[in-house]
């Protein structure tokens, strides 16, 4: 790893302060578990001045219950202590079954949901310190014509990468929203808003958080009553990885018919990708054979495999046939 | 450079580092305790993983700094007065071992497990161990140990506890 000058602010704003207002990450990166941090600064993918930790902000690794049911999530929650909450096994099973699946337990006891939802692509073009893609603003997406099995199907171009994070397919179907906290004051974001495509000024970022902006808390509404919800993920081994494939699936039914969906599906797309046309085609049906066939084929329909990724085309198909079944028996 | 302090394997530990070391570097290239390894240095193997307040970490993915006044216990504190630590006496029975280089990681995030569910199934001491990485085992008798030492944390439970034998 280069040098590099560690500070400890004790206040998002202190933090805010010191992060760089131009996109020029030499300056300075945000430190919170260094899960994937770490692994960015050793291949010497960022190379900045300073890191800027954020354990330094006591509290920020709190998990409130509001009063009306809702959630706020810290941004230093840990990936662990969100997995075995109680009330979120019980009330958003999506959330907790995302959280479970990530890594393993050593990356969960230190992964933060703020570092979980802020990662970098995974991408092997990208992550590879030799090559200078599209990503790190070179000519051309390698993936495109290179090697590309675990690249985007849905929303890619002119780069393809997948966002790896397991977290944000679960709390897009949950309607969270994100705080984030800049010199200039703080605004609010839904998550689903917060995460850029490649053809809208997505490529050498990911989301519309600004250089000197800190995502402090992701706050998840109450959700209607009746709720089920579940995240299935797909990877290529038994032990620990990112997502192949992954849905996030929120269902409310009332005798036997759906009376509201959410559909989000993960490592597909360079965001979490929502499929709203599928959900229309879910309610006011039986969770039968027949819709789920115009569901799945619905959520797909766009899908624009590369030379070594239609696969990922049946695979998501499955998921989410899987998750209907699961959740409407 | 930054002076850390911080509790290694049950003793004060005062240590000069520079910002940008790891938890690993420190135990190994300042403290001297080479039991944690430096396998792939970035995440993928386990090779190096540590207790810090009791819970596995990948120590080459932590930032010494982080430590600083936490208790960190490594492979060379696994064992005490009384000889080896249940899991390293259960590896040693079950053969669990050929070169031995993820081991330390291996019996760190073993020893986690066996604290906290001696309950653990075949399944969930996998997962327990999803981390750890070994190109030699097949991990067949890596899983027969842990489930050993799970079987015998219950039991040392079950006698503090005067249950039924
Ligand atoms: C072996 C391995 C396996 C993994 N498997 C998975 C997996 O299956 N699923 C998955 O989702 N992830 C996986 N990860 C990625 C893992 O790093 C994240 O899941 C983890 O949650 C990151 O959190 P962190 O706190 O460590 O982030 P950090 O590494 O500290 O930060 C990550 C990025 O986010 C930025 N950041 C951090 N906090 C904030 C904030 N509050 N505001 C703005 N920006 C911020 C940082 O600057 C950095 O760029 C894996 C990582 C490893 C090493
Ligand atoms: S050396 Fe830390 S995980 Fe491989
Ligand atoms: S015994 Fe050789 S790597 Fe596990």
């Amino acid at each position: 790893m280069n040098t590099f000058d560690l500070q400890k602010p004790t206040s998002i704003e202190g933090a805010a302060a010191l992060l760089p207002t131009s996109s020029d990450s030499r300056q300075a990166v945000l430190l919170a578990g260094g899960q994937d941090l770490l692994g960015e600064l050793k291949d010497g993918l960022v190379e900045p001045e300073r890191v800027v930790n954020l354990k330094g902000v006591a509290g920020l690794d709190a998990m409130n219950w509001e009063a009306d049911g809702s959630l706020t999530l810290g941004a230093l929650v840990t990936l662990q202590s969100l997995a075995e909450e109680p009330r979120v096994l019980e009330e958003m099973a999506v959330l907790a079954e995302a959280a479970q699946q990530v890594g393993s337990p050593q990356i969960r006891s230190v992964g933060t949901v703020g570092g979980n939802l802020n990662q970098r692509p995974r991408c092997w073009y990208y992550r590879n310190a030799d090559s200078v893609c599209l990503k790190k603003g070179g000519t051309h997406c390698f993936a495109q014509l290179g090697e590309n099995k675990y690249n985007a199907i849905l929303g890619g171009g002119p780069t393809y990468i997948v966002h790896p994070s397991d977290l944000a397919p679960a709390l897009v179907a949950l309607g969270a929203s994100a705080v984030l906290v800049s010199p200039r004051g703080r605004r609010t974001v839904l998550l689903s808003e917060y995460y850029l495509l490649p053809a809208d000024d997505g490529i050498t970022r990911e989301t519309i958080r600004e250089p000197d902006e800190v995502l402090a808390s992701v706050h998840v509404p109450v959700q209607r009553q009746g709720m089920r919800s579940t995240y299935i993920k797909f990877r290529e081994r038994g032990s620990y990885d990112w997502a192949l494939s992954s849905v996030a699936l929120c269902l409310w039914m009332s005798d036997g018919m759906t009376t509201g969906a959410r559909l989000v599906l993960g490592g597909v797309a360079p965001t979490p990708w929502r499929c709203e046309s599928s959900e229309l085609l879910l309610v006011g049906h039986a969770v039968d054979e027949q819709t789920i066939r115009r569901v799945v084929d619905e959520a797909l329909r766009q899908a624009e495999p590369l030379s070594d990724n239609a696969y990922k085309v049946p695979l998501t198909k499955g998921l989410v046939t899987r998750a209907l079944q699961t959740l409407a028996s | 450079m930054r002076i850390l302090h911080f509790q290694l394997n049950g003793d004060d530990a005062e240590v000069a580092a520079p910002d940008h070391w790891t938890l690993l570097e420190v135990v190994r290239y300042r403290a001297g305790l080479t039991g944690s390894k430096q396998g792939c240095d970035k995440g993928d193997c386990g090779a190096c993983t540590v207790h810090v307040d009791g819970r596995s970490v990948l120590s080459c993915l932590t930032l010494a700094a982080d430590i600083d006044g936490r208790q960190v216990t490594t492979i060379e504190g696994l064992s005490n007065v009384d000889g080896l630590d249940v899991v390293q006496d259960c590896f040693d029975g079950a053969g669990a071992l050929q070169c031995g280089f993820c081991q330390p990681g291996m019996m760190m995030a073993a020893r986690q497990l066996v604290t906290e569910n001696p309950e653990a199934t075949r399944e969930e001491i996998k997962e327990a161990l999803a981390s750890n990485l070994c190109r030699c085992t097949g991990y067949t008798k890596i899983y027969q140990a842990v489930e050993e030492a799970c079987r015998r944390q219950r039991q040392c439970t079950t006698e503090r506890a005067g249950g039924a034998p």
